[in-house]
């Protein structure tokens, strides 16, 4: 495909009149990789289409509103998203609630706290946690964390149960396999991505702006929020939705650690189930035939459309308040 | 009466295998077993090797273990063959096999008539019925986690209750009076089960259904019905689950039970019987006892009620019963003979030692019954 672009890539030269090889290559090679994500984006769109509609169409359960997934029977498909929803959206928050501010602290520490030989190995250290297999977070909630979450959550579940997002669940506490878990486990995956690309953008605050806020009295909290602040507000946002990008996607350490429940969700974050990537890949070795698989494309339609959503808000939302 | 007209299709069928064998061993010490004409069944321990060299088949992941013991075996007495089998799941065992990618499919169940399975069977073996042969048998092991006790009974129709929500607490009347001599705590019953589509739950589900005394209204399916508790991916899931949960009860294959060293309650099968752990003996009692669903003839796809129902003596009847589909006739010679090669493994020398991944062996009556089905493809 490159080859082609290269051909058919004709007046691109630097200066005028004279057309270099070197410079239409390159142009044709950059044109080359950003249409090729453009299209790879389009191609898997059209693809999770293709697959999904002919399950869709066979489905005999409301697809939006439905808490059943059965498909067992290729002939009596009954299927919809609504916990896998819930849930995903659920966890998602849980975690990025718990990471934001967690990620917001740590980039304002490494930039302007840490003392400059404790900043690089500090950072190296975060920027480790995203190098962790997910499988390895997977187990470590499971076999650790949800245990020694379990007395907190029943704790949070006794004092605050009046209110329904921490109302009793449709699964029993034990292990604590709940979305409460799999929120906290989500944030330390998303701590590095958010730490990371904040503190570049915080890095990158003009030291003329720092410099002017301090010499005017602000103590080095108000230079903070003067500053580097506003300054690295999008960014800081841009970072957090790409962490809820992943977090919505996460899939294994979400199968390992949800249990599933027999119970339609009751919008509680002591509930268990299935967010829609676990539920795919949860059912990923039983694919053999056309018509249930395209349910779980159908599904995975549906994430791929959210993120989606989630993205687009978040560019508008960042893109809104940048140097204001 | 079924035991005769067994032994008189036994014998015949030997009688052909002992002139195909003709040329072959002299060595059958390995006996197929002891009842119904076993002197003459033992011409079939020796594989007749040939054909073509690498089969491959694909399938139920609860045979998987089973398998690749097989194929070990079947490398060993047949130098230069081999069999590639993949577990991906009974449903893409079958279509493979159905579309002629495999040579012969593991699944959990027999092929459904209803499906349209059988009748696609009988398509792609070129207009000969395809058999199913029942071969590999993993126990269900009921474990369960309750702190200080060490033994514990069940019968059907308190699992069934348990398993669906009816008795709720562990000093359930019910559950005590199948232990009078344990002192069961007041805690909830916590139900683990299996989260994803397996065999496993649909076998344990027609269990509860057969043994159930009506207490199981749910059906049976490879998804859990019982609506409570709460549920576990694969049975690494399942025991994590457990072992996490005081009070809890789940529903493992035998092999991961003793794996995961989890605590396994014994099954009574009739009332007031003595209830009876997971073995190779008591688990070989209950398949003995077995009915097919047609009594006559090399297809044993079997009668699942008459095991998980079973109400003899000893025998635990928690099992689930994963199969071989084949085609009775090849219409590649080639394949046929090397299909016929490797089952004679499978059902003789593959069987010594299965029940230490979990399997049962198969018992002496099955295994004839097997072995004269195996000698009748072509």
């Amino acid at each position: 495909m490159i080859g082609a672009m290269t051909e058919d890539s004709g007046q691109s030269g630097g200066r005028a009149g004279v057309r270099r090889p070197g410079d239409s290559i390159f142009r044709a090679l950059t044109t080359g990789s950003g249409l090729a994500i453009v299209i790879a984006i389009g191609l898997i769109g059209i693809f999770l289409l293709i697959k999904a509609v002919p399950s869709l169409v066979a489905d005999k359960a409301n697809f939006l509103f439905s808490p059943d997934f059965i498909t067992t029977d290729p002939t009596n498909l009954k299927f919809g998203i609504r916990d896998l929803f819930v849930v995903t959206v659920l966890s998602s928050l849980v975690a990025l609630v718990i990471a934001m501010p967690i990620a917001l602290g740590i980039a304002l520490f490494l930039t302007h706290y840490a003392p400059a030989r404790l900043s690089r190995p500090f950072a190296y250290i975060v920027d480790l946690l995203a190098a962790v297999p997910s499988i390895v977070f997977g187990l470590w909630g499971a076999q650790v964390l949800g245990p020694t979450l379990e007395p907190f959550e029943t704790w949070l579940n006794k004092v605050f149960g009046w209110f329904p997002l921490f109302a009793n669940g449709n699964i029993p506490l034990a292990g604590a396999g709940t979305i409460f878990t799999v929120g906290v486990v989500l944030a330390v995956m998303l701590l590095p991505i958010i730490t990371s690309v904040t503190r570049e953008v915080f890095r990158q605050t003009p030291v003329m702006q720092i410099e002017g806020a301090l010499a005017l009295g602000a103590t080095k909290w108000e230079m903070l929020r003067t500053t580097v602040l506003p300054f690295g507000r999008s960014g800081y946002i841009a970072a957090s939705m790409l962490g809820l990008g992943r977090a919505l996607g996460e899939t294994v350490a979400v199968l390992i650690i949800l249990h599933a429940s027999p119970k339609p969700s009751g919008f509680s974050l002591f509930d268990g189930g299935y967010t829609f990537a676990s539920k795919i890949a949860s059912a990923a070795s039983e694919f053999s035939q056309p018509l249930p698989t395209g349910a779980y494309i159908a599904a995975g339609l549906v994430l791929f459309v959210l993120t989606f959503i989630v993205n687009a808000a978040a560019r508008s939302v960042a893109g809104g308040k940048v140097h204001k | 009466m079924k035991m005769k007209r067994h032994g008189a299709a036994l014998g015949i069928v030997a009688a052909g295998a002992l002139l195909l064998t003709a040329c072959g061993s002299d060595n059958n010490t390995q006996s197929g077993g002891s009842t119904g004409g076993s002197t003459t069944t033992a011409a079939g321990a020796k594989p007749d090797c040939g054909g073509k060299k690498s089969l491959k088949s694909s399938g139920s992941t609860a045979q998987a273990n089973a398998m690749s013991r097989f194929v070990s075996k079947y490398n060993a007495e047949c130098d230069g063959y081999n069999l590639d089998y993949t577990g991906n799941g009974s449903g893409a065992g079958i279509n493979e096999f159905l579309a002629k990618q495999t040579d012969f499919a593991g699944s959990d169940s027999a092929l459904s008539a209803s499906k349209g399975e059988v009748d696609k069977a009988k398509t792609r073996c070129d207009g000969n019925p395809a058999w199913n042969l029942p071969t590999v048998f993993g126990p269900i092991a009921i474990t369960y986690n309750i702190p200080g006790v060490s033994e514990l009974a069940l019968d059907g129709p308190t699992l069934a209750k348990i398993f669906s929500g009816q008795i709720t607490n562990w000093n359930d009347a019910a559950i005590k009076k199948l232990n009078p001599s344990a002192s069961l705590p007041d805690l909830k019953i916590a139900v683990v089960y299996r989260s994803d589509e397996s065999g496993t739950t649909d076998n344990f589900q027609q269990y509860l259904t057969a043994a159930g005394g009506g207490a199981w209204t749910k059906g049976a399916g490879k998804v859990f019905a019982g609506g409570v508790g709460s549920g576990g991916s694969k049975n690494d899931g399942v025991a994590t689950i457990l072992k996490q949960t005081s009070g809890g009860i789940a529903y493992v294959e035998w092999s991961f039970a003793l794996n995961s060293k989890l605590a396994t309650a014994s099954i009574a099968t009739t009332e007031g019987g003595t209830p009876v752990k997971v073995s190779a003996e008591t688990v070989g009692k209950a398949i003995d006892a077995a009915k097919f669903k047609n009594e006559s003839g090399n297809d044993l796809a079997l009668d699942l009620s008459s095991i998980h129902g079973s109400k003899v003596a000893g025998a635990y009847p928690i099992v689930l019963a994963t199969y071989e589909v084949v085609c009775s006739k090849y219409s590649d010679a080639d394949t046929g003979k090397a299909v016929k090669a490797f089952l004679t493994v499978a059902i003789n020398d593959g069987q010594t030692g299965l029940d230490a991944n979990g399997y049962v062996p198969l018992p002496s009556k099955l295994k004839d019954k097997l072995s004269a089905a195996v000698k009748a493809i072509s």
